[in-house]
């Protein structure tokens, strides 16, 4: 089979596309496949058509949302091949990507692939996390930038991070009845964290619009209790109420919604799929890709660009993805090392400024010991087939040392979500009750296909 | 669970979910749709048959699975609405489609 394209990019984020328009302005042919029907991934969804028809809903959503418009325009006027609502259920080693569009399976072949898939929020699992009424904080960010619709009712938003603290001020600016805002973040970790803000320094701006996002949250008035533990959702066949303990006690507060948030981690279900060596970063509790100075993973001709790679954000993602583009032109002999090295030069001061904040919100927000290992046996953790910790324990009690062979003992992992939403926790649950590292217990191996896809379509595949 | 903003984009389109019809603005995810017609719950879970609804809204947790046009185990947040569509929750388990 021979090459169809030189650089297949998965994902049309702030990544992808900056990547894409960079790869294509140096000469190469480009194609681009997005799960999602527009581009802008998670962080600008939408962002064309709000810019374009909806001031109101884009002066709700601020300027760093607004910020992704440059980015999609640039983008659009790419020439890139860019094939929206096509999901990927398989890469191979050898630039081959199986996708699927419409209800039709293919395969499209690159030089080079370039996994740009960003990240998703890091699971919250608390007892009740299944019920209807909860989901996570993106989600919620996402149905207002997708379709400018807010949460109905009294709403409770819960967690940690800055993403935390942005959807609670975007969905107050929109009109939802915020009842509680609960943040785990303990009030002395902003002490703690004193250090780490030193380095921040570097870029101020990072910590100006912090400041400002707390004191806008303030402002609405919304009651907040940070510091709080043992959250969990309660009701009949829907969420009711919120509990938790503030200050050591039990609180209930009716709800009709609960947002739930402990931050964002690297989606990297297709480079476990590759089999590309992934390291484990201890302080922020996730797997991320091994990757060189131009996002080159130890697979030859697969690189990693933005949060995919390991968390810094939308304009680190788009410098990182400009960087990639550089790496991948050089590699494909179209660039010599010198010339990448110099265009290279300002894009990476460019993200060692967007990555300076990095330490001091990994310090602030380092996600709760209760949310990465539940203690409560009966949380349910594997939401597919409703696996809970005790279960878990149990399995290890039996024998499983790793994921792996929990799956085999209790189907954790084995549902239509592949363990994208439990398989963090899964690993520190077994670590937790072996008394080991996570980094010795590893993660699930992933198999394709990574997204379903129909018998119908595999046997139309190649005739 | 969720209503529209004064700002929601004015186009409908109109979809059959279980049975009920409801609508939905030209853009919507399925997902986000049935979201804003008080759907209760989405699917019921293969093992305990517990009721859901989407949880993540961006192609991860699979909670969203419906039945979309006669296709079963679809991710209605990642399916754009079109008028007429046909849309059915998901209960217990579904066999793969052909």
């Amino acid at each position: 089979m021979s090459d169809d394209t030189d650089l297949i990019v998965i994902g049309a984020g702030p990544a992808g596309m900056a990547a894409a328009a960079t790869a294509s302005t140096l000469g190469l042919t480009v194609t681009v496949l997005d799960e999602q029907a527009r581009c802008g991934g998670q962080i600008y969804r939408n962002i064309s058509e709000n810019a374009d028809k909806n001031l109101h809903l884009l002066e709700i959503l601020g300027e760093d949302y607004g910020r992704g418009h440059v980015l999609a325009k640039e983008f659009a006027a790419s020439s890139v091949d860019y094939r929206p609502g096509t999901t990927v259920w398989q890469v191979g080693a050898d630039g081959a990507v199986s996708i699927s569009c419409d209800g039709k399976a293919s395969s499209i072949r690159g030089r080079h692939v370039l996994i740009a898939t960003g990240a998703l929020e890091r699971p919250v699992p608390i007892p009740g996390w299944t019920l209807p009424g909860v989901m996570s904080a993106g989600a919620a960010q996402t149905v207002l930038k997708g379709s400018a619709m807010i949460p109905e009712g009294r709403v409770v938003i819960a967690g940690s991070g800055p993403l935390l603290l942005l959807v609670a001020q975007q969905l107050a600016a929109a009109g939802a009845e915020l009842t509680a805002l609960l943040e785990t973040t303990k009030p002395g970790a902003y002490l703690g964290a004193f250090g780490a803000a030193i380095g921040a320094l570097k870029a101020p701006e990072y910590l100006r619009k912090g400041l400002d996002m707390r004191s806008r949250v303030r402002a609405t008035g919304m009651p907040w209790h940070t510091g709080i533990r043992g959250l969990a959702a309660e009701g009949d066949g829907r969420l009711e109420r919120v509990t938790f303990l503030d200050a050591g006690k039990r609180r209930s507060i009716d709800a009709d919604v609960l947002l739930l948030h402990e931050g964002v981690v690297p989606h990297v279900q297709i480079t476990r799929q590759l089999g590309c060596d992934h390291e484990w970063v201890e302080d922020q509790r996730f797997w991320r890709p091994v990757l060189d100075a131009w996002g080159g993973t130890s697979v030859d001709g697969i690189s990693v660009a933005g949060d995919g790679g390991g968390i810094g954000g939308a304009g680190a993602a788009a410098v990182a993805g400009r960087l990639a583009a550089l790496g991948i032109a050089h590699r494909i002999g179209i660039m010599s090392s010198g010339e990448r090295d110099t265009r290279a030069q300002s894009w990476q001061a460019e993200r060692s400024r967007h990555l300076a904040v990095r330490p001091l919100l990994d310090r602030l927000f380092r996600p709760n010991p209760e949310i990465l290992a539940p203690r409560d046996d009966a949380t349910v953790i594997c939401r597919c087939e409703e696996v809970t910790a005790g279960q878990l324990r149990e399995g290890v009690k039996l024998g499983a040392t790793g994921p792996n062979q929990l799956k085999a003992y209790m189907r954790c992992g084995m549902g239509p979500c592949q363990g994208r939403l439990c398989g963090l926790t899964v690993a520190e649950v077994i670590a937790g009750a072996r008394g080991k590292p996570v980094a010795e217990i590893g993660y699930y191996n992933i198999r394709p296909p990574i997204k379903p896809v129909t018998l119908g379509e595999l046997a139309a595949l190649d005739g | 669970m969720f209503k529209r903003l004064p700002d929601a984009p004015a186009e409908t389109v109109i979809l059959d979910f279980d049975g009920r019809r409801i609508e939905a603005r030209v853009g919507d995810t399925v997902a986000a749709a049935v979201l804003a017609a008080e759907p209760g719950h989405t699917r019921t879970t293969p093992v305990s048959g517990s009721a859901r609804l989407p949880y993540c809204m961006m192609g991860v947790c699979f909670d969203c699975l419906m039945e979309i046009d006669g296709v079963p185990n679809r991710q209605a947040c990642l399916v754009t609405v079109e008028d007429g569509m046909i849309v059915r929750r998901q209960i217990g388990i579904r066999e793969a489609a052909e």
